[in-house]
């Protein structure tokens, strides 16, 4: 098979390690050739953060480039639009529509851009926008929006649900596992 | 057994099969991981440590390869810098057991200051280097570093980057080798390097290149790989020689180079026989592109290639004219979200009293060189570790009365301890009118959470000895030392008002640990009160990521507040409500 291309998208801190690290696993356990890109440092306060993953037979770069991705997953809803140029014709954003304000947002020296998923949407780009937030505390913790949005991502992958359940087992501290399976579920709702 | 391995792990897991018995290294990003996960192991296998920086740590490394072990010292790029002393004689002495030196450069500064390429270092230093191209390598390079640091009685550097230390993929596990220490032996003609007995060593060093030369021409390392049509043939390594294969699959012929020093001189001459156009696709700086052209051989690198920044396979495609992808962009402009320091960050309090005093500061290399940016902008320079403390005296000594009382030294607490002491020592020793504030968040923040020897405990995260920073100070001869909360503002303004006032070198602490370790319990989140807020925006000058302006009211983020309450101090009108209000 060729490669696909998965991109993760977020604000430092949102949890996009732990995402990658599921994938990561889930793919492995599936038989594939698998790369994951991350950024530790600076970056992981607070800034815009991207994690790639790309598997299938062989696998040669770690890293995604514009057009590329078929999938653009967004823990932010301006990250989304950020990265937009990424996404390959016929790919699909899923993106959690939270907005979390950057600083020259926040000292008033930028705006925060209205409608952004919708601008995307109009120009033909596929896009499925959800609040992420409120399953994420309703499985328990606001901190599980990145397995809310694994579950959202799970429907789109021709993965069996038990896999990812299992990955999950495998990947997230034992008393968290609960949790987040039930955020993966909420995802998958959705 | 296969696992899907992070690079900086592949090497942890190589250097542990190839029979590491210490590890000794100073965190930087992307080499931390390497460290971190060697110290996984038992004591019993692999020692681990956190040394106070990297010049002591690759000596504790040397120390260790006398006595007869397998030793490693990883650093960040410009962390050889710091090391760079003991790494050019370590060339001469030599070693006992293996010695590896991993390196991780950072093109594109994910998380740097600069974009330095240390195969330099090898060339300069006359040393072998290793370069993996993924994980698998990682862990093979790594494990047989060893032996081929035995083999020709030599350090060896372990190069790498960014996107293969902080990439994952699939690597065969291994077992460690079992090998028994070498003897010590006393041999002062090769250990003690003073001029009679260096003489000698330097034509044993030159020795050594040529014989690795040779080594190079046939080693496992080095790969031709002779695909294509022989129309184009590409020299490349590590990260490269992914997106060469990505971009341009098996079109082309490639010579992939995991040896960048010595080059092998042959082979390269060989392929480049072999086909009509030969490219060297590096990032950063024309290294195997020079020694390429210096053989008289025509060659396509840097006038294609950008000597700044990373490559893709996205670079590589353009530059060999084939058609890329273009993707759907949003029109509405997207706002920049560059890194800030968290909410209830305790540098916050003294940058913003630093800022209210307009004071000039010559920063250091932390989480807390981010009081540079809006809207704080509290930080004049950003150098290297302990630049702030050296720099602050320079300064004074030049400006004298003009900027000793309104200029500050600011450094945290494990870049104190890296190069600051020695900085203050040369406060004290020439006696300038210099305060120097250590930011101690007991940790080493950035790198994500290292101990240090301020912090009490040691890399496993037992009880260690605990530097008293205070008493430190004082030994040194800095009469004025003084601790502040930095959650305290009145106390910061205090502080910082009298310490640039005296007519003496002083030092304040502000200590407060980071808000991000997990000892640390947030306070109630706070809320503003909108019929008290008159939308002064004071509290928007401190740059805290939990508090916004919505409908031209002040408003409090509560999943990113931790209830430090510096707003509260700052609020004039009593709008912020709530928190911890003992």
């Amino acid at each position: 098979m060729s490669t696909t291309s998965i991109m993760i998208v977020g604000v430092g801190g949102q949890g996009s390690l732990l995402a990658s690290k599921l994938l990561g696993k889930l793919l492995t356990d599936e038989g594939y050739d698998v790369k994951v890109s991350e950024v530790h440092g600076m970056s992981q306060r607070g800034g815009s953060v991207v994690t790639y993953v790309r598997y299938g037979d062989k696998v040669y770069s770690p890293v995604i480039g514009e057009g590329e991705a078929d999938f653009i997953v967004s823990f932010e809803k301006l990250e989304a639009a950020r990265h937009a140029a990424c996404l390959k014709e016929g790919g699909v954003i899923i993106a959690n529509t939270q907005q979390i304000d950057p600083m020259p947002v926040i000292t008033g020296a930028a705006e925060y851009p209205e409608g952004v998923l919708e601008e995307l949407t109009a120009k033909g780009v596929k896009v499925i926008g959800l609040d992420a937030l409120t399953p994420a505390r309703e499985a328990g913790s606001a901190k599980a929006v990145n397995i809310v949005l694994m579950g959202v991502l799970a429907k789109q992958l021709p993965i069996p649900a038990e896999k990812w359940l299992a990955a999950i087992e495998s990947t997230v501290a034992p008393k968290f596992v609960e949790m987040n399976k039930i955020a993966f579920g909420k995802g998958l709702e959705q | 057994m296969k696992k899907l391995l992070i690079g900086n792990e592949a090497v942890a897991r190589g250097l542990y099969e190839g029979g590491a018995d210490l590890v000794s290294s100073y965190p930087g990003t992307p080499s931390t991981e390497i460290t971190e996960f060697l110290a996984k192991y038992d004591d019993s296998e692999v020692k681990s440590e956190w040394a106070p920086n990297e010049k002591v740590a690759l000596e504790v490394a040397f120390g260790a390869s006398l006595a007869g072990g397998r030793a490693v010292c990883c650093m960040k790029h410009v962390g050889l810098n710091v090391a760079a002393d003991p790494l050019f004689t370590l060339s001469y002495t030599g070693v006992s057991g293996g010695l590896v030196i991993c390196v991780a450069d950072d093109p594109a500064m994910h998380s740097s200051q600069n974009e330095q390429d240390s195969r330099h270092y090898a060339i300069a230093a006359k040393l072998p280097m290793l370069e993996p191209a993924d994980s698998m390598e990682s862990l093979q390079f790594a494990k047989a570093a060893f032996d081929l640091s035995e083999q020709f009685d030599t350090p060896v550097l372990l190069r790498m980057c960014t996107r293969i230390a902080h990439s994952q993929s699939i690597a065969e596990v291994g077992e460690r080798v079992q090998r028994d220490k070498k003897p010590y032996v006393k041999q002062a003609e090769k250990y003690v390097m003073m001029p009679g007995n260096a003489k000698k060593r330097h034509p044993v060093v030159e020795a050594r290149m040529e014989a690795l030369a040779e080594y190079a021409e046939t080693c496992p390392f080095n790969r031709g790989e002779y695909t294509g049509d022989g129309k184009i043939g590409i020299i490349t390594s590590g990260t490269c020689y992914q997106y060469v294969r990505e971009a341009l699959g098996d079109t082309v012929s490639v010579l992939k180079i995991g040896m960048p020093n010595p080059l092998p001189k042959k082979l390269i001459a060989e392929f480049a026989s072999k086909v009509e156009t030969l490219y060297v696709i590096e990032e950063l700086d024309p290294v195997i592109e020079t020694a390429v052209k210096a053989m008289g051989i025509p060659v396509i690198g840097k006038e294609k290639f950008s000597i700044i920044g990373e490559f893709s396979q996205t670079t590589i495609a353009k530059a060999f004219g084939k058609e890329t992808a273009v993707g759907t962009t949003a029109d509405s402009v997207i706002p920049p979200r560059p890194p800030m320091m968290c909410a209830g960050c305790p540098h916050r309090g003294m940058y913003y009293t630093l800022a209210k005093n307009k004071v000039t500061v010559l920063g250091d290399i932390g989480c807390y060189t981010l009081g540079a940016v809006a809207p704080l902008c509290a930080v004049d320079t950003t150098l290297c570790m302990g630049a702030s403390v050296s720099g602050v005296h320079g300064f004074n000594r030049v400006l004298e009365g003009e900027s000793e009382g309104k200029t500050v030294a600011v450094i945290g607490d494990s870049t104190f301890m890296h190069s600051g002491v020695t900085g203050l020592i040369n406060v004290a020793y020439n006696g300038s009118n210099s305060t120097v504030i250590i930011l101690d968040n007991s940790i080493t923040g950035m790198t994500g959470h290292q101990q240090n020897p301020t912090t009490g405990y040691n890399i496993k995260g037992d009880p260690a000895l605990k530097v008293d920073l205070e008493a430190l100070c004082r030994s040194i001869g800095i009469g004025r030392v003084r601790v502040v909360d930095p959650y305290d503002l009145k106390a910061c303004d205090t502080a910082l008002k009298e310490e640039l006032a005296a007519k003496e070198p002083s030092v304040i602490i502000s200590r407060r640990p980071c808000v991000l370790l997990k000892t640390v319990k947030a306070k109630p989140a706070l809320a503003v009160d909108p019929g008290k807020c008159r939308s002064c925006r004071r509290c928007m000058t401190l740059g805290c990521p939990a508090i916004s302006f919505k409908g031209g009211k002040a408003v409090v983020d509560a999943t990113l507040c931790v209830g430090c309450g510096v707003c509260k101090q700052l609020c004039a009108f009593g709008a912020f409500v709530g928190g911890d209000e003992a």
